[in-house]
């Protein structure tokens, strides 16, 4: 018999859970639900556009009756529990329904906070906080003209506009002196208050109510000072407090809201509690977003799965006014261990403030353009070292990397629905928010999936998420730390460090020790971790063929039509006459759709089919051809000019170093593709300043540069340092690789990775530590003993043959 | 269906020629199928098109009974050749049994 679990409350935060449940265990309980609303499970976030006449409350619902009886739910809407009995496990509703529980999950919600003042209870005063609210605010707005909002926080402004969009004139009251001060400082606030009374909207700051004047309905409101304001309509919007009223009765411990620990658990064991109705470490949340991390943890635990633990959120914030641009996230006031640093345009419209403490944002607050908060946030989060950025903090992250591929669009909230966003799957900007709002999506992994948007080079990715943010508004924040993918919740850095520690030499032994939820992973862990597995143990893990993605696996590059590229290595980029006629040869031979010339110096033989690769490849080899890794996150090509040997400019042997270093590092796996360069002078002809490494030769030596990329996101390498030696710059070399082979993420280019971590400590662990530098130099050279073999070669050779044969032909 | 009429079965070859979670292709005069081995040691057989792109689906990571496309990560239903939610569309499937460790196919 299966256990019974019962929901209390049919709001996101509740069915969420469920959802999650559901993809975990689909068959452990009987589940009922009840709600006291009569509707179905509709997306809260979205009332303000409701109220704004910008949507239905169709659009909106996120669970229509359909999905709870496919999943066998049984739904009691419109039923508000009245009591719970922990002594029989069961509940009971205000109309007589019972229901018994094995466990029981309390999301009663929270409720907006009416202030105690004469008059509160006249027709004609309500809240903001569900749909029958916003039913009642818009037959008001037909009949009557003047509309009092008292709060000035995020709910309030957003119920104000709403008003005014349906044709009333509103005034909003404000007991403070700067609007949404918990989330803006008063300049900010200041900025916000002047956009508003420019769409029409008028305030009355640090004003007290005292009385709710009227007989039957409210006619005016009165306030400390005497003085008086009519009204046809009041909206209170002062605060939210938890509902834990039901629990309390129950006997469950409360503070301000129900009390619950890492795994979502009451003070009874049977009985968890998620959403706005808890309290969890000290803090109650009356955003949507932490309820999602809340909603896989308590799932997770429902499942028995038993491990996984909610540990708090970082929330950020947005204001869902058309035409408004706000972000503010953490501690933005600041303190005595803090520092600011502030840009002010008055005329321009534009604030930024980020409050930085140890060298890490503790919080942030912008206004007027809001591009960056994402990627403030997302420093924020992470606890990146700014130390390394800080002069160009203030002007973003597009002054840190230059993107392509979204024409230098970047203001979210400016485009027009049929602006394209994501250039590389033709996505706009409407089809994003479209999917959005009538699919119910709340992360970028989702919007990902549904629309495509971003899921190809990445590009458009902060775009993607600013969208979401202007959305959802002050509901969205994105995921703490990223699980590596669906199939686990552990963190790249996480797996990367059990296999270390517990020295698993193979993917079952990670699955095993990490409780994989999958027998055997997805197209996206399995690659990460062969890589952190070969990586981590050379020579011991074994390379696990079936998790290589095709181009590595066949050692030639995928293309639309299923045929293969064919690039043999070509050393720093010097040829011989030979090898060109061996190329030229091997191309007729084997009836090649294309031959071109690739950026890193190489030659690109296109079209080829799969099962003719190892005779091409038997042809290359026997003329002294190897694979140059074209395909594969691995050294790609090391790029040179012909330096001090002919170049009247040059200052070193650029052709020759360029060929050492490619020697020493060819068939090394990485993280991601890796792309190096050697330039004979300052002019840098062989552009090594976009390179993952690159070297400018002077006089004196050689300049080190790291961490560049002409791709998606370009950015000039930061310089390393000056050596005198070849064998100095190979060694550097060997060891900044090493270091990026040991710690970045797979998937990971050098550039991002070294935005997250630091130049700073690259530095520290290269210049400074000069044992660990020749450590990581000799481990680099030990696992090249063992990845330096030609691919080709032994293919040619018949290796791996089923790879390249149909099992069977049919027929001609 | 004529299709279903017309079908007989044939022999195309061992288990252990195709590695676990790995697929080999059977070529016909009309088509090319992909005939999969999941880590259970089942045995699918769709045409080797994605149904996005035409993608060689044979190329793909095989997880569970699915299998990611080579060329733009769509995901595939072994069972019946159905593109996992939310994308849509659908590889032709083919019936396959193996008997003992041989592969049987009917086309």
């Amino acid at each position: 018999m299966k256990e019974r679990l019962v929901l209390i409350g049919n709001g996101m935060a509740g069915v969420r859970t469920l959802e999650e449940l559901l993809k975990l265990e689909p068959n452990k309980y009987d589940i009922t639900v009840f709600g006291s609303e009569p509707h179905p499970n509709y997306n809260r976030i979205l009332l303000s556009p409701v109220l704004a006449g910008e949507k239905q409350f169709d659009e909106i619902v996120l669970n229509r009756r359909e999905w709870y009886q496919q999943h066998d739910i049984a739904l009691h809407s419109g039923s508000p529990v009245v009591e719970i009995n922990r002594v029989q496990r069961k509940v009971v509703a205000a109309n007589g329904v019972e229901a018994g529980y094995d466990r029981l999950l309390l999301a009663t919600g929270s409720s907006p906070f009416i202030i105690p003042v004469p008059g509160a209870s006249l027709e004609g005063v309500i809240s903001f906080r569900d749909i029958h609210d916003v039913e009642q605010m818009l037959a008001a707005s037909r009949q009557y003209k003047r509309a009092v909002v008292i709060g000035g926080g995020l709910l309030g402004l957003e119920a104000a506009n709403g008003l005014i969009k349906q044709g009333m004139d509103v005034s909003v009251v404000h007991l403070m002196d700067t609007l949404m001060e918990r989330q803006l400082d008063a300049a900010a606030g200041a900025m916000l208050k002047r956009s508003l009374e420019e769409n029409g909207m008028h305030f009355l700051m640090g004003a007290q109510t005292e009385a709710i004047l009227g007989d039957k309905r409210v006619e005016a409101v009165r306030f400390a000072d005497g003085s008086v304001v009519d009204a046809d309509l009041v909206v209170m919007a002062v605060g939210i407090r938890p509902n834990i009223e039901l629990a309390r009765q129950a006997g469950l411990y409360c503070e301000r809201g129900v009390v619950v620990n890492d795994t979502m658990q009451t003070y009874d064991p049977r009985i968890y509690a998620l959403g706005e109705c808890v309290q969890h470490r000290d803090t109650c949340y009356g955003l949507v977003a932490p309820l999602f991390e809340q909603a896989k943890v308590c799932a997770n635990h429902l499942a028995e799965l038993g491990y996984g633990r909610y540990e708090g959120s970082v929330t950020s914030t947005k204001l869902k006014v058309t035409g408004i641009d706000l972000f503010s996230a953490g501690d933005f006031h600041g303190d005595e261990q803090t520092e600011e640093i502030v840009f002010q345009d008055q005329a321009g419209g534009t604030y930024k403030k980020l409050v930085i403490k140890d060298n890490r944002i503790s919080g942030a607050v912008l206004y007027g353009n809001t591009v960056d908060g994402a990627w403030y946030f997302q420093l924020m989060r992470e606890g990146t070292d700014i130390s390394d950025m800080r002069e160009s903090l203030l002007f973003g992250e597009a002054a840190h990397l230059g993107s392509s591929g979204h024409g230098g669009q970047s203001k979210a909230s400016a485009m027009g629905d049929e602006a394209q966003v994501c250039d590389c799957n033709g996505v706009c900007k409407g089809d994003i928010v479209k999917a959005i709002t009538s699919e119910g999506l709340f992360t970028v992994d989702e919007v990902k999936a549904h629309t495509k948007a971003g899921a190809s080079c990445g590009s458009c990715v902060g775009l993607v998420e600013q969208i979401l943010a202007n959305t959802l508004g002050g509901d969205y924040s994105a995921p703490e730390a990223k699980p590596l993918c669906a199939c686990t919740d552990f963190t790249h850095d996480q797996v990367r460090s059990t296999i270390r520690e517990y020295e698993l030499t193979d993917k079952q032994g990670v699955f095993d020790k990490m409780d994989w939820r999958t027998p055997d992973g997805c197209h996206v862990c399995r690659p990460a971790i062969n890589y952190y597995l070969i990586s981590a143990w050379p020579g011991k893990a074994q390379d696990d063929a079936q998790s290589r993605f095709v181009n590595e696996r066949v050692h030639g590059n995928i293309q639309k039509d299923g045929t293969f590229s064919v690039i043999p290595r070509i050393l720093g980029g010097k040829t011989t006459p030979d090898e060109l006629r061996a190329i030229a040869d091997a191309a007729d031979k084997f009836n090649v759709g294309e031959v071109n010339l690739t950026g890193g110096q190489r030659i690109n033989m296109l079209g080829v089919k799969k099962e003719d690769l190892p005779a091409m490849w038997a042809f290359l080899t026997e003329r002294g051809l190897v694979s140059g890794h074209a395909y594969g996150k691995a050294l790609r090509t090391v790029k040179t000019c012909v330096g001090s040997t002919w170049c009247r400019f040059g200052t070193q042997d650029s052709t020759g170093l360029g060929i050492q270093l490619e020697e020493m590092t060819w068939a090394s796996w990485m993280p991601h593709k890796f792309k190096m360069a050697v330039s004979g002078c300052p002019r840098n002809c062989a552009e090594a300043t976009i390179k993952d490494f690159g070297v400018v030769c002077v006089d004196s030596g050689y300049e080190l540069h790291i961490g560049g990329n002409g791709g998606v996101k370009v950015r000039a390498t930061d310089v390393l340092c000056r050596v005198t030696t070849e064998e100095e710059v190979m060694e550097h070399c060997a060891a900044f690789i090493q270091l990026y082979r040991e710690e970045a993420r797979y998937l990971e280019r050098t550039a991002p990775w070294i935005e997250r971590i630091g130049l700073s400590y690259i530095k520290k662990r290269i210049l400074e530590d000069v044992d660990g530098r020749k450590a990581l130099y000799t481990r680099f050279l030990e696992s090249q003993d063992v990845a330096q073999h030609d691919p080709w070669t032994v293919r040619a050779k018949g290796a791996e043959a089923h790879e390249f044969t149909p099992i069977k032909q049919i027929g001609e | 269906m004529s299709a279903v009429m017309s079908e007989k079965w044939v022999e195309i070859g061992k288990l252990d020629e195709i590695p676990r979670l790995g697929s080999r292709v059977v070529r016909t005069a009309t088509d090319e199928i992909a005939i999969f081995r999941a880590a259970d040691d089942s045995v699918f057989a769709l045409s080797n098109r994605c149904p996005h792109k035409q993608g060689p689906l044979s190329e793909g990571i095989l997880h569970g009974h699915r299998v990611t496309c080579p060329l733009h990560n769509w995901v595939i239903e072994l069972e019946n050749g159905e593109a996992v939610a939310p994308d849509v569309g659908c590889a032709r499937s083919y019936p396959v049994r193996l008997e003992g460790e041989t592969i049987m196919l009917a086309i």
